[in-house]
């Protein structure tokens, strides 16, 4: 063996390792990218379900007028009960999906529908400061509408971080190094979240 | 649904990690924002843990943990005083480890500091707020690759100013959330004067010898004031050259000066609270403008330059005065003006202190607690990350850790 091929086999060996270095760590970015994606769809879950939370008990506390709190209440049950559909799907468990097939169950799209239109019920009820200031009044108002302001805010907060991760995620999995090599697993192609959810311009956001 | 759920996203206690870049005993916007942040969090009933560069270690408040001696290092055009080096990632990683933070929120990770550096080790809810305008791209140029690795780790995105906002957007892509710097309004509204003085008096405050604070052309409008206006004088707090400062004005005007040097935030305050008139001629480099702010916390008329950042917080100019950008008669004129007229001086210190109470730090401290909310997760908290990064595993490499996966996962 002369010394020239000593240099191309360790040539070759550096050559090499990099390469893996770099797959290797493409992968932990890769994973770590899901990981903050599923961390971020559970916390806009729990916001959303937060909401829900407070919209009902808003609407049963008796500061609202009836007309006004059927109304929020229908959008509320609607929202939570789209979400139990939609966690139920994400089981994946293959026997129960035939028996729910009667009717077509909403999908996840659907369920980003109903949850804008709760936001769409929200932002009309508490979209004038006159009338929050006027349920702000009553006993109890002023800190459900807080609660309210809250949640409304973290659901904006959670839904924005969740599609600013999903972006990330995507422009990592585009790389050719990555679908060649189908770093990604079987990890499903990463989704945003599309609703409405402006915050009631009426409710401010306070400490 | 019981109403604890529907409070509880308001009042979960959460331990935040905040990290600091630039050194504690250095003043600086940044760390001024990260001290207000800290005690406003403690206020809140919240666990906080600040870890900064700091000269004199002593200096630290309780809540501050050491995060080693600053060097001096030229970076983005300035020198900066900055930690960094192995022994900083093995403190960053101490204080991960033992903080067991809810939320960590590093402030600049752009900058070659503790901040980058935990973003770069830390696993978790990351949070990271952008200050300045002028991010530069080097250190994404330098080590692309591995500065957006740890980018990718910061879940939540801040930037105080919409310049801040912009450079961010344009540099990673994405977006950020808007939250405005804030002035702790109680800390400038209720100080006594430091003093009264038989004239009125002007205020200028930053370092005289810093072009961009643009004192030049204070004194350049200085002569023409003067003459309009009778024993007025001109109060300069702040580092500053006496002789070089008043070699720029006429020797018979060289009493009107006086200089005050630099003061402590108390003191700042109080010498805020007792002139007349504070002028920022600031030329340029001001992202937010968060001492106009405090100027009107103190009830102060505030006259500055036309800058975006300084129109947007005097409102368009209904709660302070604006003169052309760098025009030392403008400046003049505006100046003269104001002095003379005891009225408007009046309306400006009542609408500057309103405008302030929009900016105070309590709302900013539910917006970033928002922020806090949407990131973190019950009975989660920040980790140690140690995958995909060589420094890291040689480091970890006597707990027999070849994998780098020391830390179990939650999901």
């Amino acid at each position: 063996m002369t010394l020239a091929d000593v240099f191309l086999i360790v040539g070759i060996v550096v050559v090499l390792m990099a390469i893996g270095l770099y797959l290797s760590m493409t992968a932990g970015r890769l994973d770590r990218l899901h990981r903050r994606i599923d961390a971020s769809r559970a916390s806009l879950d729990l916001q959303l379900a937060r909401r829900q939370a407070i919209a009902l008990e808003l609407s049963a506390s008796g500061l609202l007028d009836p007309a006004t709190a059927a109304v929020v209440a229908d959008a509320a049950h609607a929202a939570r009960r789209a979400s139990e559909i939609s966690d139920s799907g994400q089981t994946h468990s293959p026997i129960a999906a035939p028996d729910s097939a009667v009717g077509s169950p909403p999908s996840i799209v659907n369920r980003w529908m109903v949850e804008s239109d709760l936001t769409g019920v929200l932002v009309e009820v508490f979209g004038d400061r006159y009338e929050v200031a006027q349920v702000m009044e009553l006993p109890e108002g002023e800190e459900l509408l807080a609660a309210l302001a809250g949640v409304c805010r973290r659901v904006e907060l959670t839904r924005r971080f969740l599609n600013d991760g999903v972006r990330a995620c995507r422009q990592v999995r585009r790389h050719r190094s990555v679908r060649w090599l189908n770093l990604a697993g079987r990890t499903p192609w990463p989704e945003t979240v599309e609703m409405n959810d402006t915050p009631p311009t009426g409710l401010t956001l306070g400490a | 649904m019981s109403e604890s759920v529907a409070r509880q996203s308001q009042q979960r206690q959460l331990s935040v990690g905040l990290v600091c870049p630039y050194a504690w005993d250095s003043p600086g916007g940044v760390q001024a924002h990260i001290r207000d942040l800290a005690q406003n969090l403690l206020l809140h009933g919240h666990r906080v843990s600040v870890l900064t560069p700091v000269q004199d270690p002593e200096l630290l408040p309780d809540y501050a943990v050491d995060g080693g001696r600053p060097r001096s290092v030229a970076y983005n055009g300035s020198v900066a005083r900055l930690t960094l080096g192995v022994r900083a990632t093995g403190r960053v990683r101490k204080w991960i480890r033992e903080g067991e933070f809810d939320v960590v929120h590093v402030h600049e990770p752009m900058a070659p500091s503790l901040s980058l550096l935990t973003c770069w080790v830390a696993r978790g809810p990351i949070v990271a707020t952008w200050h300045s305008s002028i991010v530069r791209s080097r250190a994404l140029n330098a080590g692309y690759y591995v500065a957006q690795t740890a980018m990718e780790k910061v879940v939540a995105r801040i930037a105080v100013s919409e310049y801040a906002r912009r450079t961010l957007v344009d540099h990673l892509g994405g977006d950020a959330v808007l939250i405005p710097n804030g002035v702790q309004v109680s800390a400038f509204a209720d100080v006594e004067p430091l003093r009264r003085w038989p004239g009125p008096r002007v205020m200028f405050l930053g370092r005289a010898g810093e072009p961009r604070k643009g004192l030049a052309v204070l004194l350049a409008a200085w002569p023409a004031v003067c003459a309009a206006i009778e024993s007025i004088g001109l109060v300069i707090v702040g580092h500053a050259d006496a002789t070089e400062v008043l070699d720029q004005v006429p020797v018979e005007l060289h009493e009107t000066i006086e200089f005050l040097g630099p003061l402590s935030d108390y003191d700042k305050a109080r010498a805020l609270r007792s002139v007349d008139v504070y002028v920022a001629p600031n030329t340029g480099g001001e992202s937010f403008g968060i001492v106009l702010l405090e100027a009107m916390a103190a009830g102060t008329p505030v006259v500055a330059s036309d800058l975006a950042a300084f129109r947007r917080v005097l409102d368009e100019g209904r709660a302070g005065a604006t003169f052309a950008n760098g025009d030392s008669a403008d400046l003049a004129r505006v100046l003269t003006t104001l002095v003379s007229d005891d009225d408007e001086r009046a309306r400006l210190s009542v609408a500057g202190y309103q405008r302030a109470l929009v900016f105070d730090w309590s709302r900013v401290t539910a917006e970033i607690l928002a922020v806090y909310d949407s990131v973190s997760h019950p009975g989660d908290s920040v980790g140690v990350d140690l995958r995909g990064q060589i420094v890291g595993r040689l480091a970890q490499r006597h707990s027999g850790d070849r994998h780098g996966q020391s830390e179990s996962e939650s999901s």
